[in-house]
């Protein structure tokens, strides 16, 4: 069956449960939506925080069929947890995107918690989305005494 | 928590348990009430956020006898639980379809296709038939929004309990939702449309004697007759007319991996798939070329339209009848390709978290050499390696019954090793009763119960029950007290020991009761490590309401220890 490809941009955060998989994906589809995209995400949550693998697909664009990614169609896969890759590389596509945590200076994060954060930071560089909306949705999204924390690490991210 | 993301038109991004909860304020529902269980356990607690009045019963089957009598009273009522629920509320639904409701009774029943957090892979459409209960399915978060009205409507019209079938992908996938009402607005009930909750006498038709219930069955046959009708010529289903060469039939989540598959297919997306608009489907079939039936788990649409006599096409039960469906395995469907499918890599499995009490509790049992008849919950992890200390599980409550079956007939050096093994949410919900059974019919050996309370329901993620004190909202409440139901039921040996502080003791004390021939249930107390911060907080705050008005708990069942 051949079918005309749907251009809609496909997202994966992939880790264990407890490093901000869920967390990640849930910022980025805010970021998308609010830019007017229309945006679908599928994960499975459940025994996730158990310290299992975990998935989160985001998928954006004017409009979006499933809300799971097909097999090896990633257009970007957010790698949170270094023991996850092997897992979850063959979900990219080729010539798709990897971001694994060696790309951030770990040593400089607020906290190794803030992983996430710096982790979109560094997804951003990569939408054109504005920097101001990453900002505004982390902020919504966490509660205020880690505000600074985040913006650290999201600029450490996106600028190193 | 969370804001749900909204855009600049208005449309929120929601999961479909939050566009369920989100249509049931809308829709004006009186009451929510429900049991947990993965993936519908978020909707009451959204709905409770949202303002709605919810609460956690302590099973299923109460959780569907409260409805309805929530909803004989003219009110609009929501049930929540998942597939293996509806087996334990399968008794209250097969026989209040006969009796009819006068409010509107939607019952929410999340199965898992694919099993991503559950024991079995049964699928509910079959529970729509048998107990001739009418049955949406919704296949986004818009979807779930927009069909949940319709079947409080088709609830009230046709006096009639409805189904509301979800999954896994359409419960916790989030997509945009377009709402009838601002986010926050106060509505008035001419807005919702809900009635205002009244009793009516009415004995014939609630009191289900046979004499009564019999007129009963023909009327709720005459009901479905006429709902089929009503499906065929208004119903909620959507025809879309594309290439004449390819039709899809389908409904639920599969619609989007299909229209993604086949973009370029006509489709047929039902919405109140029981009864079956037999007739649209007969039309949409015979207006294509080939007709491909797509759908998750059994044949069950595949066998109705194959008995009615249409020309379709399933798929092969052999590989697709296991595990949920995707794009990729919808399109191996069309193109007819039963290949061996890519074995995706083994991810890791779940374990206790670190420091969990559970882990202490399987240590002892393991180091005692016992035999564990097990049951559901965060400790069935205790299953698998390194602990492998659980030797069957099979549905909430069993660990009682499986344990003094085993005890009834294995030789006596086996069945002193026998315990049974069992959460504090799974003990009130289906292991009462194997408490009473085990002092009504005590093995000549004896039995050890072990109750796991960790102040929680942890596996779901942290709910309230009956023996936390808390309900849904957290407010305050009676809690049973497990040792007082102990020694009601008969059994003279109860202890109440904290596995992780009293380690010793608690090997102790069940080698002991492995030792006797008499009964003896243990309760092994310490919270859930992730909870224990929340249960701490909220039993000083109720300590320092107490100390003003004193009336503190005085029972054993350990209010100290809860902290
Ligand atoms: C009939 C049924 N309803 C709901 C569930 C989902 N479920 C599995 S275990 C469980 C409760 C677990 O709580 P508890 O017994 O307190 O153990 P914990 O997870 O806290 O260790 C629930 C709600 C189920 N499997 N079967
Ligand atoms: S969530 Fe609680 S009960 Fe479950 S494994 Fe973790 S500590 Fe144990």
């Amino acid at each position: 069956m051949t079918s005309a490809p749907i251009r809609t941009s496909n997202v994966r955060f992939a880790g264990l449960g407890g490093t901000g998989v869920i967390k990640a994906s849930d910022i980025f589809a805010d970021v998308a939506f609010r830019e007017g995209h229309t945006v679908k995400k599928a994960e499975v949550h459940g025994m996730s925080q158990r310290g299992g693998s975990v998935q989160s697909d985001v998928r954006f664009g004017s409009e979006v069929h499933s809300p799971m990614i097909p097999d090896g169609a990633c257009d970007f896969l957010v790698v949170l947890e270094p023991t996850q890759l092997e897992v979850f590389r063959g979900g990219l596509r080729s010539g798709g995107t990897l971001l694994v945590p060696a790309d951030i200076d770990t040593a400089r994060l607020p906290s190794a918690k803030a992983l996430n954060v710096a982790m979109l930071g560094r997804l951003s560089r990569h939408f054109d989305f504005p920097e101001s909306a990453w900002r505004a949705s982390l902020r919504a999204n966490f509660p205020e005494k880690l505000h600074s924390a985040n913006d650290t690490a999201f600029t450490l991210g996106r600028n190193p | 928590m969370l804001q749900p993301s909204q855009d600049k038109s208005g449309r929120l991004l929601l999961s479909g348990n939050e566009a369920v909860a989100l249509s049931a304020l809308h829709c004006g529902v009186a009451l929510g009430t429900g049991y947990p269980g993965t993936p519908s356990t978020e909707i009451l607690e959204s709905f409770r956020t949202l303002g709605g009045k919810a609460q956690w019963a302590p099973n299923e089957k109460v959780a569907a006898e409260v409805a309805l009598g929530a909803a004989f009273a003219k009110a609009r009522v929501l049930c929540t639980m998942k597939h293996v629920g509806l087996n334990v509320a399968a008794d209250v639904l097969f026989t209040m379809t006969y009796s009819g409701v006068d409010g509107g009774y939607v019952l929410v029943v999340a199965d898992d296709p694919g099993l991503a957090s559950s024991q079995n892979e049964q699928d509910s459409r079959r529970y729509a038939e048998a107990a001739v209960a009418p049955m949406f399915e919704p296949a986004d978060s818009q979807d779930a929004y927009d069909l949940l009205q319709v079947a409080f409507a088709t609830s009230e019209r046709w006096h009639i309990p409805v189904l509301f079938r979800m999954t896994t992908r359409v419960c916790h996938s989030k997509s945009p939702v377009k709402p009838r009402f601002a986010p926050g607005a106060k509505l008035t009930t001419a807005e919702t449309g809900a009635p205002t909750a009244d009793f009516v006498r009415n004995i014939v038709d609630r009191v289900m004697v046979p004499g009564h219930a019999k007129p009963a069955h023909r009327r709720l046959r005459a009901k479905m007759a006429e709902l089929e009708w009503w499906n065929i010529s208004a119903g909620p289903n959507q025809v879309e007319k594309r290439s004449p060469a390819l039709g899809i039939v389908t409904a639920g989540i599969c619609y989007h991996h299909a229209r993604e598959a086949a973009p370029e297919a006509s489709m047929l997306k039902l919405s109140l798939s029981y009864p079956l608009p037999m007739e649209t489907i007969r039309a949409f079939a015979a207006s294509v070329q080939r007709c491909v039936i797509i759908e998750e788990n059994d044949p069950w649409l595949a066998t109705a339209c194959l008995a009615a006599g249409l020309t379709i096409e399933a798929k092969d039960d052999a590989i697709f009848r296991f595990g949920e469906l995707n794009v990729d395995r919808v399109r191996r469907i069309l193109d007819k390709d039963s290949s061996p499918e890519p074995v995706p890599p083994r991810g890791k499995p779940p374990e206790l978290c670190n420091g969990c009490p559970h882990a202490t509790s399987f240590e002892v049992l393991k180091e005692l050499d016992c035999i564990v008849s097990g049951d559901i919950g965060c400790y069935t992890l205790a299953a698998l390696p390194p602990l492998s200390a659980m030797d069957m599980m099979i549905d909430m409550g069993a660990a009682i019954g499986m344990g003094l079956g085993l005890r009834h007939v294995l030789p006596r050096d086996q069945a002193k090793r026998v315990v049974s093994v069992i959460g504090d949410s799974t003990f009130l919900h289906g292991g009462l009763p194997g408490l009473v059974e085990m002092a009504y019919n005590p093995p000549q050996t004896g039995h050890v119960l072990l109750i796991l309370d960790n102040g929680t329901t942890a596996m779901t993620g942290q709910q309230e029950h009956p023996g936390t004190g808390r309900q849904l909202d957290g407010a305050g409440t009676h809690r049973v007290c497990y040792e007082d139901m102990a020694r009601a039921a008969g059994v003279k040996n109860v202890f109440t020991i904290n596995p992780v502080r009293e380690r010793a003791l608690l090997k102790g004390v069940l080698a002991d009761s492995l030792h006797k021939d008499e009964l003896t249930v243990i309760i092994a107390r310490s919270p859930c490590i992730l909870a224990a911060g929340r249960i701490a907080a909220w039993a000083k705050e109720q300590k320092a309401k107490a100390a003003t008005t004193e009336t503190a708990c005085t029972c054993e069942c350990g209010d100290e220890d809860k902290s």
